[in-house]
Parts: C-alpha cells; sequence; structure tokens
C-alpha cells in the first residue's frame, strides 16, 4: 500500500487540462498530503507492533525471571558430613530401622549428638553449627531406606543453616561468606540439586521446605471441584440449551449463570466463609471446604463453555434421532452429549486451570494456615500451591525467594500442561459441521 | 466411620441392583411371551439403581452431620465425661482432644482430663458406624426391592428413569441461582450487623480508615470506618493506572492483530497474550512486589522523588494493567470482528487508507462494544485481589500520587478477615459490608456490559 504513491507521482500535471480550467488533480499540497496520510498510517501501524512486542516482551520478562530465580530454588547448600556407623555406637536390624517409629528409636539413641559429633570431624565447630538441627532425620529416613547403611561408613550431603547458604550465594554477613568460601574450599559445601524439594512439605527453614504438601493439598481440592462443578455444569448446560422453556425462571438462571461467571473470586471466598463454615466449622482450611468453594466458581464457566459446545451441534442430528424414534432424554444423552464432550472437556480444563491458579477465595476461609504435614485427607488441614507461594512470598528469610520461584514454576508447568491438552482436545475433535 | 466407605457401599448396592434389575429384564425378553417389553433391560436396570442411590445418598448425608452429634451426646451419657468442665472453651478442648486420638488423628491428649474420654468416643464411634452401615444396607435393600417388585414387562421404566433426569438437570441448573443468592444473602445478612454498629453514612462517606479490630466491640468509634479512601485506592489502581496500561496496548495489539499481522505471526502470538492471561494472579502479586516495585521505586528515586513507595499504587496498577491486556484484547477484536464487512469496504472505496479506516469507520462502529468491554475489564480489575494484596499498601490514603502508598477493598477484606478478629467485632464484619459494596458494583458493571454487548450485536445483525 505505501509503495503505490510514488510511481504514480511522476505523472503529476502532466495531464492535459481541459478547456474548462480544471486544475491538476496531483497538486503540490496533495502530495504532501499523501504523504502524511502515508506517514500517519505507518506510525499506526508501528504502535500496534509496539504493542504487541511490549506484551511478549512482558511476558517473556516475567517468565525469564521466575525460572532464572527459580533454578536456584530447585538447589540447596549441602554440607558432606561422613559418618562411621560401626564407631557410632547406634543399634539397629533391618526390622527396627524400617518401622514407623524407628526415627524416635535413633533419637533416643542419641542420632542427633552423633551427627554433631561427626559433623564437627568432618566441617570443624564453627561449620558443625551451620548444620540444620534437622540434619539427623535426613540421616534416619536414609536408614530406614537403607537399613544396609549401619554396617559402614557413610557420606550424607545434609542441608546447611540458611545464613550458611546465604553465605554461599555472597550474601549475609562477612563472617558467614568467609566460613562458606573456606568450606567450599575444602569440598565440603556445595549446592546440590534437591530432589527433596519435590517430596517435602513446609517448613520454617528455606533449607527445609518442600512443595509436596502444598501439591498434596492442590490435588485433592481440584478432585473436589471437578466431582462437584462437572457434573453440576454440564447437566445445567444441557438443561438451558435443550430443555428449558422460555420463561421468567430460565431468565433468572441465565442471569445468575452470567453474574457468577463475572464475580470477583474474593466474594465467592466470603460465601465460603459465611456459609460452608459455618456448616462445617471443623472442616477449616479443610480440601473438602476449598473444593466446594472453587466448585462454584467454576460451575459457570463450564456451563458456559458447555452450551457454547452444545450450541455447536447441528439441529439436523436432532432431528434425524427423533426421527427414529428416540425420547427426548435418549436424544441430548446418546446423540448430542457425546458430540459436544470434546468442547465440554476444553472447557473444564480451562476452568480447571482457573480454579488451580485461585488464591483469594481460599486465603478467606483459613487454607494458609501452616502446615507441615501433607495431607491425609480431603477433611485434614492443608494448603495448595498458589497460598503457599503467597505464604513464602511473604517471609523475610531471602532464601524463600528462590523457593517461591520454584514453587512458581511449578504451578505454571501444571497450568501450561492442562492448557496444553486442552488445546489438543480441541484440534483433534474439533469438527466443522 | 468413613463418609467414603459409606459411598462405595452404595456404588456397590447401586451397581448389584442394577445387575439384578437387568438380569430380571432379559428374562421379560426371553420368556417368549406374546407381549414385547415396553422398555429396555437398561432402563429397568437403572430404575432399581436410581432407587438404591437416591435414598441412600440422601440417608448418607443426613448420617454424616447427625452422626458425629449422637457420639458426642452418648460420650456426654458415658461416666467418663463426669469430670468435664461445665461449658466454655476447655470442655470443647477436652472433647476435640479426646475426639482427634479416638479417631487416630493425635498420638496423645494434653489435658488429661480428657484421657478418661478416650475409651468412651472409640466406643461410641464403633457403635455409630455400625448403625450407620446397617442402616446404609437396610435402606438399600428396601429401595431395591420395591423397585425390583415392580419390574413387569409391561412397566414403563423409561418414562420414570426419564423423569429423574429431568429433575436432576432441572436441580442442577437451580444450583446457579442458589449460589447467587447464598452470595447475595450471607452478605447482606453480615452486612446489616454491621451497619447496626457502624452507620451507613459514616461508612460511604468517611474519609478515615483505620479499624482497630483489637477495641471494644460494643462501642465502636464509627469515625474510623470511613471507606471513601478504600473507594478511591480502588478506583485509582484498577480503574485508572490499570485501564492507562491496558486499554491503549490490548486496542492496539488487537487492531494489528485483526487487521495488519499476517495469519501466521497471528497464530504465534494470540496464544502468548492468551498465556499472559492464564498466568495465576498469586504469580503477577509476586512479580509487583519483588520486581516492579523496586524498579518503579528507583526510577522515582532517580528523577529526584524522594518519597517514593516501595507499596506504590502504581506498581500494583501497572501489574495490573498488564493482567488485563489480553482481556481488553479479545473484547476489542470480536467488536472489530462484528463490523460489518461491507462498512470497511466502503471506506477503502473511498480512498481511506487502513488507519484512517480503522480509527474513522471500524472503531467508532465497534465503541460500544469496547466501551462494553472496558466496563468489564473494570469491574474485573476493581475485584482482583492478589496483586494488591502483595504490592499495594494496607495503610488507607486519599491521594491522587501514584508513587505514594494505597490500598483498596479487596486488601483490606482480606486484612480484616485472616486475622485473628472475633465474628462479632465491627472491623471483622467491615470486611462482608466492603464486599458487598464489591459485589453490587461488579453487578452493575457486567449487567450494562452485557446488555450493551448484546443490543450492539443485535444492531448489526
Amino acid at each position: 500500500m505505501n509503495n503505490s504513491a510514488s510511481p504514480t507521482a511522476p505523472a503529476t500535471g502532466k495531464r492535459p487540462a481541459s478547456g474548462h480550467g480544471h486544475r491538476p488533480t496531483r497538486t503540490p499540497e496533495f502530495e504532501r498530503r499523501l504523504a502524511r496520510r502515508y506517514r500517519a498510517e505507518r506510525n499506526f501501524k508501528r504502535m500496534g507492533q509496539a504493542a504487541i512486542v511490549f506484551s511478549i516482551a512482558v511476558l517473556v520478562f516475567l517468565l525469564g525471571n521466575m525460572l532464572i530465580n527459580g533454578i536456584g530454588g530447585f538447589q540447596r547448600a549441602e554440607l558432606s558430613v561422613e559418618i562411621d556407623f560401626r564407631e557410632s555406637g547406634l543399634t539397629g536390624d533391618e526390622t527396627s530401622l524400617t518401622a514407623p517409629s524407628s526415627a524416635k528409636v535413633l533419637e533416643l539413641q542419641g542420632l542427633p549428638e552423633i551427627v554433631d559429633r561427626y559433623a564437627q570431624r568432618s566441617l570443624g565447630a564453627a561449620g558443625a553449627e551451620q548444620l540444620s538441627a534437622d540434619a539427623w532425620r535426613d540421616i534416619a529416613a536414609a536408614l530406614a531406606d537403607d537399613p544396609g547403611l549401619i554396617f559402614g561408613r557413610e557420606t550424607f550431603e545434609l542441608a546447611a543453616s540458611s545464613d550458611l547458604a546465604a553465605g554461599l550465594a555472597d550474601e549475609g554477613s562477612p563472617e558467614m561468606q568467609a566460613l562458606a568460601d573456606r568450606l567450599q574450599g575444602e569440598g565440603v559445601l556445595s549446592n546440590n540439586w534437591d530432589l527433596g524439594f519435590l517430596s517435602r512439605s513446609d517448613a520454617t527453614s528455606p533449607q527445609q521446605v518442600g512443595i509436596w504438601g502444598a501439591l498434596k493439598g492442590s490435588l485433592l481440592t481440584m478432585a473436589i471441584t471437578l466431582a462437584l462443578a462437572f457434573p453440576i455444569g454440564v447437566l445445567s448446560a444441557l438443561y438451558l440449551e435443550e430443555y428449558a422453556p422460555k420463561n421468567r425462571w430460565t431468565d433468572l438462571i441465565e442471569v445468575s449463570i452470567n453474574n457468577l461467571a463475572a464475580v470477583p473470586s474474593i466474594i465467592f471466598g466470603l460465601l465460603g466463609l459465611a456459609v460452608f463454615l459455618s456448616i462445617f466449622p471443623n472442616y477449616r482450611s479443610a480440601p473438602l471446604i476449598g473444593g466446594l468453594t472453587l466448585a462454584l466458581m467454576t460451575m459457570p464457566v463450564i456451563v458456559i463453555s458447555g452450551r457454547n459446545a452444545i450450541k455447536a451441534v447441528p439441529p439436523s442430528i436432532r432431528d434425524g434421532a427423533l426421527a427414529v424414534g428416540a425420547s427426548p432424554i435418549q436424544v441430548v444423552f446418546h446423540h448430542v452429549l457425546p458430540l459436544a464432550l470434546p468442547g465440554i472437556l476444553t472447557g473444564t480444563i480451562i476452568g480447571m486451570a482457573r480454579a488451580l491458579g485461585e488464591t483469594a477465595p481460599l486465603l478467606m476461609i483459613g487454607m494458609r494456615a501452616f502446615v507441615a504435614t501433607p495431607p491425609d485427607g480431603f477433611t485434614s488441614p492443608a494448603t495448595v500451591l498458589p497460598v503457599q507461594i503467597f505464604l513464602w512470598s511473604d517471609e523475610i528469610d531471602r532464601g524463600f525467594v528462590e523457593r517461591t520461584s520454584a514453587a512458581i514454576i511449578i504451578l505454571l508447568l501444571f497450568l501450561l500442561a492442562m492448557n496444553g491438552l486442552a488445546i489438543y482436545l480441541r484440534n483433534k475433535f474439533e469438527k466443522t459441521w | 466411620m468413613s463418609p467414603i466407605i459409606l459411598i462405595l457401599i452404595a456404588i456397590g448396592l447401586s451397581l448389584a441392583g442394577w445387575l439384578a434389575g437387568r438380569a430380571k429384564a432379559w428374562t421379560f425378553q426371553e420368556s417368549g411371551s406374546t407381549q414385547r417389553p415396553v422398555a429396555r433391560p437398561t432402563y429397568h436396570a437403572w430404575y432399581v439403581a436410581v432407587w438404591i442411590a437416591i435414598p441412600v445418598t440422601i440417608f448418607i448425608v443426613a448420617w454424616s452431620i447427625l452422626s458425629p452429634q449422637l457420639v458426642t451426646q452418648s460420650v456426654l451419657a458415658s461416666p467418663g465425661a463426669a469430670d468435664l468442665p461445665a461449658f466454655g472453651f476447655e470442655r470443647e478442648s477436652w472433647l476435640a482432644e479426646a475426639r482427634a486420638v479416638a479417631g487416630g488423628n493425635a498420638p496423645g491428649v494434653f489435658n488429661e482430663g480428657a484421657e478418661a474420654l478416650i475409651d468412651p468416643f472409640r466406643q461410641a464411634n464403633a457403635r455409630y458406624s455400625v448403625i450407620g452401615y446397617v442402616l446404609t444396607v437396610l435402606i438399600a435393600l428396601a429401595g431395591g426391592m420395591f423397585a425390583f417388585l415392580r419390574l413387569r414387562p409391561d412397566f414403563r421404566a423409561r418414562t420414570k428413569v426419564e423423569r429423574v433426569v429431568m429433575v436432576a438437570l432441572l436441580l442442577a441448573s437451580l444450583v446457579a441461582i442458589l449460589t447467587t443468592f447464598g452470595i447475595f444473602m450471607s452478605l447482606v445478612f453480615e452486612t446489616v450487623r454491621f451497619f447496626g454498629m457502624v452507620s451507613p453514612v459514616d461508612f460511604l462517606f468517611g474519609t478515615f480508615w483505620g479499624p482497630d479490630p483489637m477495641s471494644s466491640p460494643d462501642n465502636p468509634d464509627a469515625s474510623r470506618y470511613g471507606a471513601i479512601p478504600l473507594f478511591w485506592g480502588t478506583i485509582f489502581i484498577g480503574a485508572i493506572i490499570a485501564m492507562i496500561v491496558a486499554i491503549p496496548l490490548g486496542l492496539m495489539s488487537a487492531i494489528y492483530l485483526t487487521q495488519y499481522a499476517d495469519p501466521k505471526l497471528r497464530t504465534w502470538v494470540k496464544p502468548a497474550l492468551e498465556i499472559l492471561a492464564g498466568v495465576p494472579t498469586v504469580v503477577y502479586g509476586y512479580f509487583a512486589a519483588l520486581t516492579v516495585a523496586p524498579m518503579i521505586r528507583d526510577a522515582a528515586v532517580a528523577v529526584g522523588i524522594e518519597n517514593a513507595s516501595t507499596e506504590s499504587a502504581l506498581a500494583a496498577g501497572v501489574v495490573m494493567g498488564v493482567m488485563i491486556i489480553p482481556f481488553v484484547s479479545s473484547m476489542a477484536d470480536d467488536s472489530i470482528a462484528a463490523v460489518p464487512g461491507s462498512m470497511r469496504d466502503g471506506s477503502y472505496a473511498m480512498g481511506a487508507t487502513k488507519s484512517e479506516t480503522i480509527t474513522r469507520v471500524l472503531f467508532p462502529a465497534a465503541l460500544p462494544g469496547i466501551v462494553a468491554g472496558v466496563m468489564l475489564a473494570v469491574s474485573r480489575a476493581i475485584g482482583e485481589t492478589m496483586i494488591v494484596v502483595m504490592a499495594a499498601s494496607t495503610a488507607a490514603n486519599l491521594s491522587a500520587n501514584p508513587l505514594e502508598r494505597m490500598t483498596t477493598v479487596t486488601v483490606q477484606i482480606v486484612k480484616m478477615l485472616t486475622g485473628e478478629g472475633s465474628f462479632d467485632h465491627p472491623a471483622t464484619l467491615s470486611a462482608f459490608a466492603l464486599g458487598f459494596v464489591l459485589f453490587l458494583v461488579t453487578l452493575v458493571l457486567n449487567f450494562i456490559a452485557l446488555r450493551v454487548v448484546k443490543r450492539f450485536r443485535e444492531a448489526y445483525e
């Protein structure tokens, strides 16, 4: 479009003026005006490009930021401590070490002191002080996994204190930095990949925290949400699209659903607090209540996307089924629903992804407590991934910054997987009639 | 006793009823009688299963609410409960501890007095769980037998089952009304209680916000409950700063993507924008608090503004605006796409350039839709919680300086309800009043916006 001006330009003024005193069409003012208009056109296009570039840049910056910080969150500073169990005085065999109470028994046998003694031997007094206080639990767990260790000598990688971890990252107090340098030089302090982050739960020290407790809480909550929101959403979409008579009640239902889809999520939290928690006061911060609350929030999303999917099934299918003698219920459940199901599932996954990232309503119903053990059921206290991220982001300890970003990466991976699945379903099963 | 086991029993019994019903219905077909059965065997099967599942489900729900109370009552009647304090907090905590130990949720009791209650709890739990199982099975058998005996070749099982399905469909769609009603009632109920303590005039028009959850709840200082600074903060962050970011960027990216970009670019950029919308708000909040807010503060200090806050309204508003971009963009996309192509063609035919066509023809024609989209975006922004909770301040401030600290309605709701405040305190109740205002405002915005969109669509159809 831009280059269309120049080839015609030399023609300006060459057109013979007719006897009526016509001025040439392409006067210098005209050319200037045209150039200005094309300039405006180019600028406008550039503004559009700039808007896109800016949005994408923010996205890349956001994700990159999380990724760079988060990689550190999957690592932790660990001290190598060599323990010779033969001379430690610990006793135990296959059965006693794998029993559920083995940690308790080992504690009574003095495992914490033994770990401290060997730590002083391997790391020196100043280094041993920076071994985290719970380090012996890791050793107890290792012994429970492999009781044969107790007959030999073994080097363990144990979490350092968060002060020392800061020192290793060249932050924190100068003494710690010096100590970290010394220990690193001796080869007993290093940043290692921390797979335990995926299997532990919340803790007070960033060196000891893990994501599994919150992840399990999220999965339990999502299970309740899906079990409630999916059937209710699909049934009410079917009713509204296929059977509902046109009357005031139907209008009221439609208005309710459209409004619920737009109500701020925190309002659902207020509902959960005022209604669900007064019916079940014992289940504060349980996945059951969280799931109920999120189900009410997700249901309208499923209804709206479900109705669109049902609407897309052509009427000829219904007419055909009716013509061969199917009842209205058979038409819908045998023919319309199977054809609309991929679309409904896509909407459901998108709604569930939204619910998985939702924080505010769960804060309201008390899922923000410090929960150090993974929940064992739908009614035990739990927290969920986004709330865990919120809680960690409030911590003052520097080590939590990286852990928070690592938790965000895990949350984003889940969301990416869910959205990817939705896109796959849409592309695979989408039909144009 | 776990409800999960009861549910499994119910599913198992329903399945058994289903199979039995179908088996009986098969005999109708095979018996070679002259009359064909009215309904297919599957419908007989479902009829029996429904007659088992529905009564049992009702029973399980009622039982799981009722049985803990029955257990507690029988424990209180046991001799071990003689030492229990007469009433109050201690009594509750003894009971709770003993219940937890008996249920296997706690290793031991903290109060020694609760020790005597553990065994009564165990016995009562065992007794009532047996009663629960027996009643479940009995109800299932009764329902199943009733249905099973009614099965005959001329029994219209399909009509009956379909009636149940219709009722289920209707009930499911009533959940939406119930939820709306529940939200409305719970907000109104607590708000009325709040207005009993603090007058609505003080709340809606007061200019100082500083509730003290520690003060005596009996005689609240109404002058501390002026919500104007909160409303201003909400509007300033959500409707002004965020929209200054989101409207131009969202609109321009929608225009570029629909009018200029070649389809290949579009297939890549559009999902990328959707990712921006899919990022959880807690992540945006973290990003705002940790990265954007310090950046803005440093920039402000660099240009000589010394008192810039790290909890500035600007940081929260800008990040919120970025979050809203895809929303505005998709609304604008829809509105522009709804403008008939003939209008665009007419404009081109008159010699207008692309940008002139967009700004003078398409944009004015799509304006109602775009305005409605912006209204929806505003309603989303003012209800947004996590970004402001994490990046904005909790201190109320009536100021037009974007670099100052400011708080919003949602921040205060979270602050008032996540503390340890009692439910009778006006500070706690004020959260519900704020929630009610928020609910009404978003409701009105959405209602108007949906109306506008509907009328706008009709105008071009």
